[in-house]
């Protein structure tokens, strides 16, 4: 079992409609479909993607703007339906795509802890036993009873950081988060990410910081306009990254 | 199936936080919080027994409490479908980030506004002890036109969520439908007042018949026959098949929508 195959991606393609007018009445779409005038842009934002991921891999994907990359990860995580091919994932995906997603700014951060963790599947009980850790870890001792909206964006980042990496979920997927916060809180992060990778979470990350993907993965996703360009050993891709 | 029902149990501590948020929230900073629950329909009920009963001289005895079980079914509609409608288009956020089971969003602004029903419904049995109305046995059947109720709602906003995502027009288009519904349902006055051809159409529109079995049971101490109930049962079905069926057939475009 020592090759088990956690996420499974088998030939996805995404397409989007750019319509060239968005409609959002009715009568202009009547209109519109009677004059046969709806008329949309095809825009394909992956094609014909495949790849596999083992247990305990950490896979980057790096690629320049709108190659992908983070159509990819939400189709991993179930937020799109590809249009074609299809994504199977084997077990709990604990998604960091865009941190503070699931924050209600008008709740106080101790309620949105529990919001969070209700949002990944968690239950009131197990997340009173994260609480210390997760407040301990984001160093809000003195701001859990604040309405998020007070907080500066580095203290939501921290706090949703936090919640968002309690347990050991089977597969942490991390969209540009690195980025946020200052120095000494971006190594505590990295630390973590490490830290539940040694006790085998299959990560996903996506970063332009070449640097970060090199240290942090084995394996590298390199798309490009929607299509892998290269797919193996983080090394050898990383060199030629830097390259080009 | 099982994987549905998996699914379902994974997230219901969501669904517990989600209700809670939207309680919350709605009375934070407000000084008498929760109460106004129950001091919104006693106002309101107040309000037109005054006009109502000075206005036109209706043949009900304890118009008050006519007036307010009335509003007590129509306010519930009329809060939890329009509640539900722009649940999905208000968790856009969330929706386009989070892998969540997108018919929560629904449900959980339908419990919501369930909550205030059981606030306004204690109000109800209050004005009942306040104005000494009799009380009987058939009170303990009212969970079966509650129940009724919230699933039909429930039904209904399934549909207008997954509607309006396509079409914000439904959002305008439906305040005026309510009001127009409002007047189409007997809240204010007797069914006994209407002429034959439009007491017809009353009685088409499910919420009336509703009514009149929460009033059954309520303030006239009968029990409703049997006819209705089966009636309500199957409009009931109808909604909720058909709202899932629309959600399910539309959920996957959500996100390219909103």
């Amino acid at each position: 079992m020592e090759e088990q195959i956690v996420v499974k991606v088998e030939h996805v393609s995404m397409r989007f409609n750019l319509s060239s007018e968005k409609f959002d009445s009715f009568k202009e779409y009547v209109i519109k479909s009677l004059k046969k005038q709806v008329s949309y842009e095809e825009f394909w934002a992956l094609r014909d993607v495949s790849l596999e991921v083992y247990k305990g891999d950490s896979l980057g994907l790096i690629g320049l703007n709108g190659s992908g990359k983070s159509t990819m990860l939400k189709t991993i995580a179930g937020v799109l339906k590809p249009t074609e091919g299809s994504v199977t994932v084997n077990g709990m995906v604990a998604p960091l795509i865009e941190l503070g997603a699931g924050f209600d700014f008008d709740l106080t951060a101790r309620e949105n802890v529990y919001l969070n963790g209700a949002l990944l599947g968690h239950s009131r009980e197990v997340m009173d036993g994260y609480y210390e850790d997760i407040v301990a870890f984001s160093e809000l001792q003195d701001f859990m009873n604040v309405p998020v909206k007070n907080f500066s964006s580095g203290m939501v980042s921290r706090l949703a950081f936090a919640i968002a990496t309690i347990g050991t979920p089977d597969i942490l997927i991390v969209d540009e988060v690195l980025s946020v916060g200052d120095f000494r809180f971006q190594e505590k992060c990295e630390r973590r990410i490490r830290n539940m990778m040694d006790k085998g979470t299959t990560v996903l990350f996506v970063s332009h910081s070449i640097q970060q993907v090199e240290s942090i993965c084995n394996k590298i996703v390199w798309l490009e306009k929607g299509k892998v360009k290269r797919f193996g050993a983080a090394k050898d891709i990383c060199e030629e990254y830097s390259k080009s | 199936m099982t994987t549905y029902i998996q699914n379902f149990l994974r997230f219901e501590p969501l669904l517990k936080e989600l209700v809670a948020r939207d309680v919350k929230i709605k009375y934070r900073r407000s000084v008498l919080g929760v109460l106004w629950t129950l001091l919104n329909p006693l106002c309101m009920m107040i309000i037109l027994s005054v006009v109502f009963s000075n206005l036109f001289k209706f043949d009900i005895e304890n118009f008050p409490l006519y007036i307010l079980s009335g509003q007590v079914v129509f306010n519930f509609f009329s809060g939890a479908t329009t509640e539900a409608m722009s649940s999905i288009i208000g968790s856009a956020a969330l929706i386009k980030k989070v892998y969540v089971p997108k018919y929560l969003f629904v449900i959980s602004r339908v419990f919501s506004s369930f909550i205030n029903l059981l606030a306004s419904f204690t109000a109800l049995l209050l004005v009942m002890v306040v104005t000494r109305a009799e009380l009987h046995w058939t009170v303990f059947l009212v969970p079966v036109p509650l129940i009724l109720l919230v699933v039909f709602s429930l039904g209904i906003g399934l549909i207008l969520a997954a509607v309006t995502v396509k079409f914000r027009d439904i959002m305008h288009l439906y305040t005026v439908f309510t009001t127009a519904l409002m007047y189409l349902t007997p809240v204010i006055y007797p069914m006994s007042i209407l002429p034959e051809w439009l007491y017809k159409v009353v009685m088409l529109n499910p919420l009336t018949n509703m009514l009149i079995m929460l009033r059954d049971v309520m303030i006239n101490n009968t029990v409703f026959d049997l006819q209705s109930l089966v009636v309500a049962t199957i409009e009931t079905a109808v909604s909720l098949i058909l709202g899932l069926y629309v959600f399910y057939k539309n959920q996957d475009s959500f996100i390219l929508n909103i």
